[in-house]
């Protein structure tokens, strides 16, 4: 057989990422016709910039998704005579496989194409999880900061500005090491950590409902049960049943990724809250006799969600390139893991010969974060109308 | 102004010990000392050799003594051996074996920073020579990066909602969606690869000589930086943290253009080059200097992607080496002094915010 040319490429490529067109398209249907119903989410398909960030992370989503039905080859199988393969190059014996590499072979006779669409499986299992673990951090200890201020806040902020004024690769080499996960630094650090969701929801339930105590307790503890299961599982795994688990590699990125982050965040909502706090509403609810809590989870929460929300997008794609510059330094990563900063890393060694087994990745990544970074412009521009 | 430099002083040595500190028991866990024992004694040795190893070196004490004897102010360990020699901490340190001689303390606050295991010279030797590697591709980093991003911040922040804004913002956004280690890898790939992107086609047009357009490995820029070996590093560095300062200066730039003063220049008949120029560039500029500070240890860790890609071995690359090869004492040497760029910056940031903006008073 021939090898193929680019056009021909590109259309098979285009043919394998067929559910995710359609995933996409009936996405983009539904949420236009009722954009109108759909609130901010819904306003984003006014602004262009909005849709194409909007397009962008979701295509990457649905790749992820689909990403079995997507691959033309085992992402970690090696196949003889394919090593460093152009794109496009045929199977020397197909035998039932796909017929060609896409984007080529890297240097031991893997798939492009397909460790690329893997790859951001293993990135948005990681990224948006990070991102949320770090807000909910920040936004724990943010509110009371910001809120009673005091010996609290100053003690806070001091400890929030030691961790961002580590230089983040430093941290990262030090914290995400073989030596360091044989030691229970990561477990105590996950530990902590990941029991800050679990106390945000139940102190958010609790100060909603205290007056009601059927629902009160029905709600948290049903959060009680489920938050303590997965933070068993999670932090040490311990999980009786075995669903909730991560391996120590992966917790000790996790836990890196987290803690790079949550101060940013920390920071970001105490400042939110030091301008809120001084609104009417808040005094209203103060003269009610709210609790303290009340007002910071239910009065000033909800009306800095705007600058919040838009974050959360950016920090999404920061916490993806972190993991890319984690995956480049070869930290805390598997061998074989098809992870974009991996793939670009050992695609590096033959760049100047071999391009393409390092651009695919290096395209893919930035696309992704690119994405997030429209949606997030697109959603701060949207939200600054009304 | 001086009790606040006083106060913020404070707060940074606290803040510098506290990291250090850390750094320090991150890098002298069990588990790092028995690899360090491993690569310096031999690495098929027993549990017994190692722990016998990590005694007669000085690490069994507990890690505060150990931490105040690498500072400077805890007297350093002594031994003496059967046959009457006396070594210890401070005998090593200056290379001295008769008993009583050494002085007791020797770390930091004496100028003693330790030995590199990975390139086997002083501490001392190693990490100024290639801080002032990396100093220059900082220097030429922000000599590229300031005026783009100030040019494209203030061209975009113009007139807001104009064609020109929406391009140079997404462009903008782009250059802050791309890491060094993406750009890096484009760039090598389209301009300093002998088979793919452009380099071929010129070297067949016959533009250029030489078979690439640009080096893809700086290594030679320490002898010599050419355009030719050192233009890939500089833009790569250059290009991601410029998104993000175009962007804080549009945003300052927009709020600018809306203020009153502005208004009545323009009523007044001055020309719109004029008020960019002499009224608003001035005003617009304060936010974009703290950021830029607040830049400089951001970039670290560009720079050690670059320094690495590009094989230039400066302080980016000695940090990385000493990170991998488990060099205690140089990645120790390396974490204060990026920890002391970074407080140094903020420092400079706080105080130029304050000296730039009169309105904001410190007491």
């Amino acid at each position: 057989m021939e090898a193929i040319g680019w056009p021909e490429i590109l259309g098979r490529m285009a043919l394998q990422l067929l559910p995710v067109w359609v995933a996409l398209a009936v996405v983009f249907a539904i949420s236009i016709t009722w954009k109108r119903r759909l609130g901010l989410y819904g306003k984003l398909f006014d602004s262009r910039v909005g849709m194409v960030g909007f397009a962008l992370v979701m295509f990457w989503v649905f790749a992820a998704l689909f990403a079995d039905m997507i691959v033309t080859h085992n992402p970690l199988s090696q196949i003889s005579g394919m090593r460093n393969a152009t794109p496009g190059t045929p199977l020397r014996d197909p035998a039932g496989r796909y017929d060609y590499f896409l984007l080529g072979g890297d240097a031991l006779a893997r798939d492009v194409f397909s460790r690329m669409v893997m790859g951001a499986r293993e990135v948005l299992r990681i990224a948006p999880f990070a991102a949320m673990i770090s807000f909910m951090i920040g936004i724990s200890l943010g509110l009371p900061a910001g809120y009673l201020g005091g010996r609290l806040d100053t003690g806070l902020t001091f400890v929030a500005n030691l961790v961002l004024a580590f230089p983040v690769i430093l941290l990262f080499f030090l914290l995400v090491a073989p030596e360091i996960q044989e030691t229970a630094i990561p477990r105590v650090m996950a530990g902590i950590l990941f029991i800050v969701p679990v106390l945000f929801f139940t102190v958010l339930l609790n100060a909603r409902y205290f007056t009601q105590p059927a629902r009160r307790n029905l709600y948290v503890g049903a959060v009680m049960v489920v938050g303590l299961w997965a933070y068993s599982g999670l932090a040490f795994n311990a999980d009786p049943l075995g669903i909730w688990g991560m391996s120590p590699n992966l917790l000790n990125v996790f836990v890196a990724v987290v803690f790079v982050n949550a101060p940013t965040v920390f920071r970001i909502v105490r400042g939110i809250t030091l301008d809120i706090k001084t609104r009417d509403y808040v005094a209203a609810a103060q003269t009610r006799g709210e609790g303290p809590w009340y007002i910071m989870l239910w009065e000033i929460l909800p009306n800095a969600r705007g600058p919040l929300i838009v974050d959360f997008c950016l920090r999404i794609g920061y916490t993806t390139i972190l993991l890319g510059t984690l995956g480049f330094f070869g930290l805390g990563v598997a061998s074989e893991s098809p992870d974009w900063g991996s793939t670009i890393n050992q695609g590096r060694r033959l760049l100047t010969v071999y391009p393409h087994a390092a651009i695919a990745p290096a395209l893919a990544l930035m696309s992704l974060v690119l994405g997030l970074n429209l949606l997030a412009d697109g959603l701060r521009e949207e939200s600054l109308k009304d | 102004m001086l009790l606040f430099l006083a106060r913020r002083i404070g707060v940074m040595i606290v803040t510098a010990l506290c990291l250090t500190f850390i750094v320090f028991y991150l890098t002298n866990l069990p588990a790092k000392l028995e690899t360090l024992a491993k690569t310096q004694a031999g690495s098929r040795i027993s549990d017994a050799e190692v722990a016998s190893w990590l005694d007669r070196n000085g690490y069994n004490q507990p890690m505060l003594t150990r931490y105040g004897e690498w500072l400077g102010v805890v007297p350093g360990w002594t031994r003496e051996d059967g046959d009457g020699d006396v070594t210890g901490r401070c005998y090593r340190a200056y290379g001295i074996t008769d008993p009583g001689v050494a002085p007791a303390r020797c770390g930091l606050l004496q100028g003693y920073w330790g030995e590199s295991t990975r390139f086997r010279a002083s501490v001392a030797d190693v990490i100024p020579p290639r801080l002032g590697a990396t100093g220059l591709l900082m220097m030429w980093a922000l000599i590229v990066m300031v005026p783009m991003a100030l040019i494209v911040g203030v061209l975009a922040g113009m007139r807001e909602g104009s064609r020109t804004d929406r391009t140079l913002s997404t462009f903008a956004i782009a250059s802050t969606a791309t890491p060094e280690y993406v750009s890096g890898v484009v760039f090598i790939a389209l301009l300093a690869s002998s088979t793919a992107g452009l380099s071929p086609l010129l070297s067949s047009w016959g533009w250029i000589d030489a078979p690439v357009l640009f080096q893809g490995n700086a290594r030679s820029a320490l002898e010599k930086i050419t355009f030719w070996n050192f233009t890939l590093p500089v833009m790569t560095i250059a290009l991601y943290g410029m998104g993000y300062v175009a962007r804080i200066t549009r945003a300052s730039m927009t709020e600018v253009m809306t203020q009153q003063y502005i208004r009545t220049a323009r009523l007044k008949g001055v020309s719109f080059a004029n008020i960019v120029l002499r009224h608003a560039l001035r005003n617009a500029l304060i936010a974009p200097f703290t950021v830029i500070m607040l830049q400089i240890p951001w970039l670290l860790t560009g720079v050690v992607i670059v320094e690495v890609l590009f094989s230039y071995p400066g302080f980016g690359w000695t940090l990385f080496e000493a990170a991998v090869n488990n060099d205690i004492e140089l990645l120790l040497a390396a974490s204060v002094v990026a920890v002391i760029v970074v407080l140094l910056t903020q420092l400079i940031s706080d105080i130029g915010y304050v000296w730039l903006n009169p309105r904001i008073r410190v007491t």
